[in-house]
């Protein structure tokens, strides 16, 4: 099954439902090793999206996600918009004008805003941010893709592995952003930029149809 | 050609405040003080810094704009504004302290560098007083020889050498064909002139080397000896 700007505006639309209901739980994980906003402005920002989504309907999921974007830098105010910002921004690119994403499309999204993650932020895998959900999710969707998945698996790997990978942020030390400042006694935590994005990649597989709370 | 001076912050007080402070040693140079979201908070506004970028790109310059930032997410949202900007290529992001970094690129600007020039001033900016001496612990004049030109001066205006008037020296000499230490330092560092803390009644040795050494030792000489126009 391909997906097209419904998904898109889906995704984004259950992105933002996510961001209000988990808005405590980011604020209080970002609380312990950051400076607890990033609840509040992943909703304040996912609002902005939806804002902007009514306004200007979107004709190609690329399309989708620039608004996203755009909105993400403009409205989130921490390091987390032009991190999602140049994620959204690379996969749109990378889509470009197509009406319908299949597999191979998608895992080439995926791994254009993971890059566009890691060259924004400078962090590597293992250094306690949104790297270490976005990576394994990127591996895994290409797995899937390499075993003729369709989009829809490609989607529902990539959620599980990012769940996955949020929870091996636990016993790191944070090496980038604020949180690096506490050096080890930034261990025992969960990373909260890694839970949001492990949070919107499920939003994703759950606009494409897969059930909600089983990506395993 | 002139070069905009940029600064992007999670505070527009500190943005503007920056600003406020530069411009008095570089009055013809055009600054753009982008700080807080669009909505007052603390935070960084990826549309106002691309606007900000803008207007810089078509007033200020002819040569670009050198932009300073401060915490990560200033830094990462001037990257996202120069990558969304129409000439990215004339946009230099300086990895340089946001206050003295931007003191050292507006009396660079002042004094006629163009982008490249101005970006390495401010990058050059180091704290505390080891910068006026390298690994071996010897002023950087040492083992260059003997200079062309030189001279010592002594400080006649009350306040020494405080800011405005490092800033004078720093111009100048950044506008002379000329490489030339005081007290051993960089001549055309505001931020290590500064950091001499010479007092009233304090001495100047400059030391010039290059074509226009004797117009240099000349210029600081006559600033001396005029107190820097505070007395």
């Amino acid at each position: 099954m391909d997906l097209g700007v419904d998904w898109a505006v889906q995704w984004l639309t259950l992105s933002a439902r996510l961001m209000s209901e988990h808005r405590e739980e980011l604020i209080a994980l970002d609380r312990a090793i950051g400076d607890s906003d990033h609840g509040e402005n992943m909703d304040r920002g996912f609002r902005a999206v939806i804002e902007k989504l009514g306004q200007t309907p979107p004709e190609t999921p690329g399309a989708a996600l620039k608004l996203a974007a755009m909105a993400l830098m403009s409205k989130v105010g921490g390091a987390a918009g032009p991190l999602y910002g140049t994620a959204y921004l690379r996969a749109a690119t990378s889509l470009g004008e197509l009406a319908e994403i299949d597999a191979a499309a998608l895992a080439g999204a995926l791994t254009a805003a993971r890059d566009g993650i890691v060259a924004r932020g400078k962090a590597e895998l293992g250094d306690k941010t949104m790297v270490d959900a976005w990576s394994p999710a990127v591996e895994a969707a290409d797995e899937v893709l390499a075993d003729g998945g369709d989009a829809v698996a490609v989607l529902a790997a990539a959620a599980e592995a990012a769940e996955v990978g949020a929870v091996t942020t636990d016993p790191l030390i944070a090496r980038k952003g604020r949180a690096s400042y506490l050096g080890e006694r930034s261990a025992g935590h969960r990373d909260p930029g890694a839970v949001s994005s492990a949070l919107l990649l499920r939003a994703a597989a759950t606009a494409a149809g897969f059930p909600e709370g089983s990506a395993e | 050609m002139t070069v905009g001076l940029v600064v992007v912050s999670h505070s527009r007080k500190i943005a503007e405040g920056a600003v406020e402070l530069a411009a008095q040693m570089a009055p013809d140079v055009k600054f753009y003080a982008v700080g807080g979201t669009a909505d007052g908070r603390i935070g960084t506004d990826l549309e106002k810094t691309i606007a900000a970028f803008e207007s810089g790109l078509t007033e200020a310059s002819g040569d670009g704009l050198v932009v300073l930032a401060d915490l990560g997410s200033a830094v990462m949202t001037a990257e996202s504004a120069t990558e969304f900007c129409t000439e990215p290529d004339k946009v230099l992001l300086a990895d340089a302290p946001l206050v003295e970094g931007l003191v050292a690129a507006a009396v660079a600007t002042q004094g006629g560098a163009l982008a490249a020039a101005v970006k390495a001033a401010a990058e050059s900016v180091r704290f505390g007083p080891e910068t006026a001496f390298d690994a071996a612990g010897s002023p950087p004049s040492q083992g260059k020889g003997e200079p062309a030109e030189s001279g010592e001066f002594e400080l006649i205006n009350p306040m020494g050498m405080h800011a405005r008037p490092a800033a004078k020296i720093a111009g100048g000499l950044a506008g002379l064909d000329v490489e030339a230490t005081v007290n051993g330092v960089d001549g055309t560092s505001v931020m290590e002139l500064m950091s001499l803390a010479v007092g009233q009644g304090g001495k100047l040795k400059v030391e010039a080397r290059g074509k226009d050494s004797s117009k240099a030792v000349d210029y600081v000489r006559r600033l001396v000896e005029q107190g820097f126009g505070e007395i």
